[in-house]
């Protein structure tokens, strides 16, 4: 498929735009494998489970109900409160690291901000491996906090909620970072000053005029972070144990291991209006000051 | 920031530690002679070694090499050509394209592993080789697209007109202006888009089927069934390998500037 398909195209009906079909194949392919898909996974969460798994096409409001059943009720609960606990705390490290990088002289921030950016580029998988090693009964963590004197046996550490929270703000840090990066470097520091000058304490200079005139970066921040930590499938899976799964886990449990595909369709569907409403709220409130959406 | 600033600079630190620690100690432990435990038992490559005489993992990375190959291929072609055709749109439809673009790339990548296996499941298409690449084709077109219709825009109008005016035909201002102009954004596009298929595990994970076992694939169930050197040693090799791949891609944007 190469640009001839400008000749060979029909011309559109109305505007005069041949060259307009070139984006025909690839939204042919979206359509194909992005929407239709979705549309199927969001009919099948209407439909019934068959007695050895599959799907029978009754339409019915069950799998949704189900949802409130305590466990799942449970799963979601703990989800959302790893997400937002990993949120909070990306906020606490990112904000300094983003404040400290945008008041550093110039030419030293893009390098200082690639080094922010440089561990997202790498596997997600061989990240989240390497707190494992960290984390094992014999590992380095638990020497030493037994060096330091802080526990005399090694702690539990690995496979518990504790693990799955370190590997989720391992994971999305930069992503806090560099939407605050954008608004501290945007902060005028005369304003900063003038609170100073104004004998303001410290906390009154960060909350009152710190805080909210980079609000756009903090939110857009913290839904950067929040997205994919409650989507998240590989960090629970390997650093939690059975009493940590999160949302994803359990979808892949229903599809995979249960094979209840509509149950697995519901519980989709509810993380994806969680995370839409999230997408909402950066729209409205983020994208204008830290650009649109493009960080995977 | 005068008062406060030790304090800051003290976070900001231990944040840079807790970025790269964990990945130092990976990348030393790889060369630790050390079976099973952590303590240090002298320098080896000898896991290094191990890893070449692994058929299975040597059979993997050639499936993930294939998938990154053609599925790079594919949505270079589709979302360059979608960016080309994007911009003489009314705005309003290159809005809507756009926002729709963004779409694959919040949703969780679980629900978009689960949605493409149960379509390939209904179109009755046996789960390997072939269903993986449909699906790295998905998440990599909006990856392209947008990478390359932000270097369109920047582009000068006037190269362009100039070029019509002086009686080249579409084709030849796209050949002999715009593709060249392009040209750096159309490599980094590549570089992203193939970088993301290699280290792709999700997708992957939900349409492979049990034949086509890809790099990440293998690294999962080697993690999974248990900690051994090897491991180590693979996972500093891709981490050396993301990296050097980032660096260039930096390089070739610089130099599209």
């Amino acid at each position: 498929m190469s640009s001839h398909d400008l000749s060979s195209s029909p011309a559109p009906a109305r505007s005069s735009c041949r060259s307009c079909w070139l984006a025909a194949p690839g939204l042919l392919w979206m359509g194909l494998f992005f929407l239709a898909p979705l549309a199927l996974v969001f009919a099948i969460s209407f439909a019934s489970r068959g007695t050895y798994g599959g799907i029978v096409w009754e339409l019915t409001s069950a799998n949704y109900l189900d949802l409130w059943h305590p466990l799942y009720g449970k799963i979601l609960g703990q989800s959302l409160w790893y997400a937002t606990l990993t949120t909070a705390i990306c906020f606490v490290l990112g904000f300094p690291l983003a404040y400290v990088i945008a008041r550093s002289p110039a030419r030293w921030q893009p390098v200082l901000l690639l080094l922010v950016m440089l561990p997202f580029w790498t596997n997600f998988l061989v990240r989240t491996y390497a707190w494992m090693i960290l984390l094992r009964q014999d590992g380095l963590a638990n020497s030493l906090l037994i060096a330091l004197g802080v526990v005399d046996a090694p702690l539990e550490l690995l496979y518990t909620p504790t693990a799955v929270v370190i590997g989720l703000v391992y994971g999305y840090l930069p992503f806090m970072v560099l939407p605050l990066y954008v608004a501290v470097e945007r902060l005028d520091p005369l304003l900063v000053e003038a609170a100073w000058d104004l004998y303001a304490s410290r906390w009154a200079v960060f909350t009152r005029v710190v805080i909210p005139l980079t609000m756009p970066g903090i939110v857009g921040g913290s839904v950067l972070v929040f997205i994919p930590s409650l989507g998240s499938f590989i960090t629970p899976d390997l650093l939690g144990g059975a009493r940590s799964m999160m949302i994803g886990n359990l979808i892949q449990h229903e599809y995979l291991v249960v094979r209840d595909w509509p149950l697995g369709s519901a519980v989709s569907f509810v993380l994806m209006a969680i995370v839409m409403a999230a997408v909402a709220l950066y729209y409205r409130h983020a994208a204008r000051t830290t650009g649109p959406l493009e960080g995977r | 920031m005068r008062r406060g600033s030790t304090g800051l600079s003290l976070v900001s630190s231990l944040a840079m530690v807790f970025l790269y620690g964990p990945i130092f100690v990976l990348v030393l432990y790889s060369f630790n002679a050390a079976h099973l435990s952590m303590a240090w038992r002298g320098t080896t490559l000898k896991w290094y070694a191990a890893l070449w005489h692994d058929e299975a993992l040597l059979a993997a990375t050639e499936n993930s090499l294939l998938i990154a190959v053609i599925s790079t291929i594919g949505a270079t072609l589709l979302g360059g050509l979608m960016a080309l055709g994007m911009e003489r749109m009314p705005l309003r439809r290159q809005q809507i394209i756009e926002g729709g673009l963004v779409l694959p790339l919040v949703i969780p990548e679980v629900m978009m592993g689960v949605a493409l296996m149960l379509l390939f499941v209904m179109l009755k298409m046996p789960l390997g080789l072939t269903t993986v690449m449909l699906g790295h084709i998905v998440f990599n077109i909006p990856l392209v697209t947008i990478m390359i219709r932000t270097r369109l825009r920047k582009l000068d109008p006037a190269l362009r007109e100039a070029a019509a005016d002086l009686g080249a035909n579409s084709w030849q201002v796209f050949r002999h202006v715009t593709l060249p102009l392009l040209r750096p954004a159309i490599w980094g596009a590549v570089l992203v888009a193939f970088t993301v298929s290699l280290d792709d595990f999700l997708v992957t994970f939900f349409t492979a089927g049990p034949g086509a076992t890809t790099l990440p694939l293998k690294v999962y169930s080697m993690i999974k069934s248990g900690v051994t050197p090897e491991i180590n040693a693979l996972s500093a090799l891709l981490l050396v390998m993301s990296m050097a791949s980032v660096a260039l891609a930096l390089h070739l944007q610089r130099r599209e500037v």
